[in-house]
């Protein structure tokens, strides 16, 4: 008798986790294809007809394949202005970045440092009240670097929340005693961060890397603030705002083919211009990937 | 001896200590640099806010006015929309955005099958890379009107009605916001549960299946208590920037239809401080924000110490 209730309380048990198991696979999948289809969308409308995509017939699969839109961008200057501006601020700007993050993280990781948590509290409160945008505003302004490439570059050369994971990291994977140890033969904080810590920290500069960078490749507001419109100095994300959401054809300049795009191919050199742009950001990750879940893990969780 | 240095060490000077953590100094000059001009000058800035600005003695100058902006601002039409607006969006993107990457979390972490568990990982966090630029592109494109794929799929199941106009209407740009952030975020964001679900304890799981837990029970049980500090803590961040919400993306989001419901704090600010360049007067608004933020930060930072003894400070 209570063999065969414990039994039936196991089957029941087994047929509850079965469902389980069903339904988180049936949501797994419904997530995938709800994350999956508008990237996918976007490639296959990017080589399609587009007069076909316009009439709706073009949902899973590309028909009648042609390169029109790629063709088009590849003659449109503004979108290699745009690139080349913004490979230099991701460039200059991430390499600033980490020069700044890392020996602050390394100064506030070191628990003889006696400064420490003021200084903390001094980045953190940071974090939680700012002037304002207006404020801001005003001081970039009388700094004189409105309208200039350096905003673009310094807007955030340090940012706290990237501050706190790497210090967090630093702090609770290099033991003091290694510190005490190459003080011992002579080392000081500069050598020993150059020499001992940059290298066992790779994990934790990938995630820097990653987060900062992809921060300036997809920055608009920086460029919208304090860029002046300055076509010159202009990053990609700028360029792909006139072009994609105020539906700027043509600027008549240098390598534009006269009267702007026929409109029904203009919806075409937008999907080319979205695959364009992400592309490139897409490529950092997997580089990173390997360092990613583990600089996360360590400067996350803890912090 | 050493009696000694240790009792004289309790009195030494600031200066004795700049200059032995001189080098510790060093490194960190060009980050205190950098948040003192960007983030403290506008700070000490805000008194702006009380002041008359004239461009004669710039920001610092001008005659005190005291609360003239704030009333200015509290008794304009504007204050009850952009506030309700604000209130709206960021509450309803904390309300479902916030359960959202934990869900998926557990989904992933449920997941056995180790290649396709692999694969989902890497694709939701795809969207996390695509620029607010391109993003809002490409819901102008998706949920258009006519012959939007997105738009006329939901059409096609009843989920909408058919006239509806997704991105020129007040009814529908809160929905279109929010579900697109957590569609661009929650795979990212999941990233830090998945983590704090891989550091916990096995023995815990075996435990579970010897004491004939099911799957739920294990999940009630183990891992969402596990999840439960990561959850507090970064809901107390959330909380801090309620009246933050972003500017990037409703910026681009607007258009004259939707504008009753897409003007939030933030994105008036710009329009009368920058565009129209009442600067004291925007100071103001953003300065009301700043202190309303902190009270949130606050509160929720006090409510999570009082129930799970987590907090930020």
């Amino acid at each position: 008798m209570k063999a065969s209730n414990n039994k039936s309380v196991i089957r029941e048990r087994h047929m509850s986790d079965r469902i389980f198991k069903a339904f988180v696979i049936i949501m797994s999948i419904l997530i995938f294809a709800i994350i999956v289809y508008p990237l996918w969308f976007v490639v296959i409308a990017s080589i399609s007809n587009s007069d076909l995509v316009n009439q709706g017939k073009v949902i899973f699969w590309p028909r009648d394949i042609r390169f029109y839109g790629f063709e088009q961008i590849m003659q449109d200057s503004r979108i290699w202005t745009g690139y080349k501006n913004t490979i230099i601020y991701v460039v200059v700007g991430t390499l600033l970045n980490l020069a700044v993050t890392m020996p602050a993280a390394y100064a506030l990781s070191r628990p003889d440092f006696k400064a420490r948590n003021g200084v903390m509290l001094y980045f953190v409160f940071t974090m939680y009240f700012s002037g304002g945008l207006v404020p801001l505003y005003m001081t970039i302004k009388s700094l004189g670097m409105i309208g200039t490439p350096w905003i673009l570059i310094l807007m955030v050369l340090l940012n706290t929340y990237n501050l706190i994971i790497a210090r967090t990291f630093i702090a609770s994977s290099i033991p003091n005693e290694m510190y005490e140890a190459a003080q011992l033969d002579g080392c000081n904080h500069f050598k020993f961060f150059s020499k001992v810590v940059l290298p066992l920290s790779k994990a934790i500069i990938a995630v820097e890397t990653l987060y900062y960078a992809v921060y300036h490749w997809n920055d608009y507001f920086t460029a919208l603030m304090y860029n002046n419109n300055n076509a010159k100095t202009e990053p990609l994300q700028m360029v792909l705002r006139r072009i994609l959401l105020l539906n700027e054809a043509y600027a008549s300049g240098n390598g534009g083919v006269q009267g702007g795009y026929a409109q029904s191919s203009a919806d075409q050199v937008k999907f080319a211009v979205i695959i364009v742009s992400t592309v490139p950001i897409l490529c950092v990750y997997p580089f990173v990937q390997k360092y990613f879940e583990k600089g996360v893990m360590i400067g996350a969780v803890k912090g | 001896m050493s009696k000694k240095k240790a009792a004289t060490g309790k009195k030494r000077s600031l200066k004795w200590y700049l200059v032995h953590d001189w080098q510790l100094w060093v490194m960190l000059i060009p980050g205190i640099l950098y948040i003192l001009i960007f983030c403290y000058v506008p700070m000490y800035g805000v008194q702006l806010a009380f002041r008359e600005y004239s461009f004669k003695t710039g920001i610092f100058g001008g005659d005190w006015v005291g609360f003239k902006y704030f009333k200015q601002y509290f008794d304009s039409p504007m204050f009850m929309t952009t506030l309700k607006n604000t209130f709206i969006t960021s509450g309803l993107s904390i309300l479902l955005g916030f359960p959202a990457p934990i869900l998926l979390a557990i989904i992933i972490n449920q997941l056995r099958n180790a290649k396709w568990k692999r694969v989902l990982q890497t694709t939701v966090y795809i969207p996390y890379f695509i620029s607010t630029v391109v993003l809002v592109s490409m819901l102008n494109i998706l949920l258009a009107n006519k012959g939007g794929v997105v738009s006329d799929f939901l059409k096609m199941l009843h989920l909408i009605p058919q006239n509806a106009n997704l991105l020129g209407s007040q009814k529908y740009f809160v929905w279109v916001y929010v579900l697109s952030g957590i569609w661009q975020g929650m795979g990212w964001n999941s990233i830090i549960y998945l983590a704090a679900l891989s550091s916990v304890d096995t023995q815990l799981y075996d435990a579970c299946k010897i004491d004939g837990a099911n799957n739920i029970q294990t999940i009630l049980h183990v891992e969402i208590p596990a999840l439960v500090p990561t959850i507090v803590i970064l809901l107390i961040m959330n909380m801090g920037s309620i009246l933050n919400v972003g500017f990037d993306k409703i910026f681009l989001m607007q258009n004259s239809l939707n504008l009753g419901a897409s003007q939030v704090i933030s994105t008036y600010v710009y329009d009368v401080g920058i565009k129209s360049s009442q600067f004291s007067f925007a100071s103001a608004v953003g300065l009301f924000t700043n202190v309303i933020n902190f009270v949130f930060l606050m509160a929720a930072n006090w409510i999570g110490k009082k129930t799970t003894g987590t907090g930020l400070m």
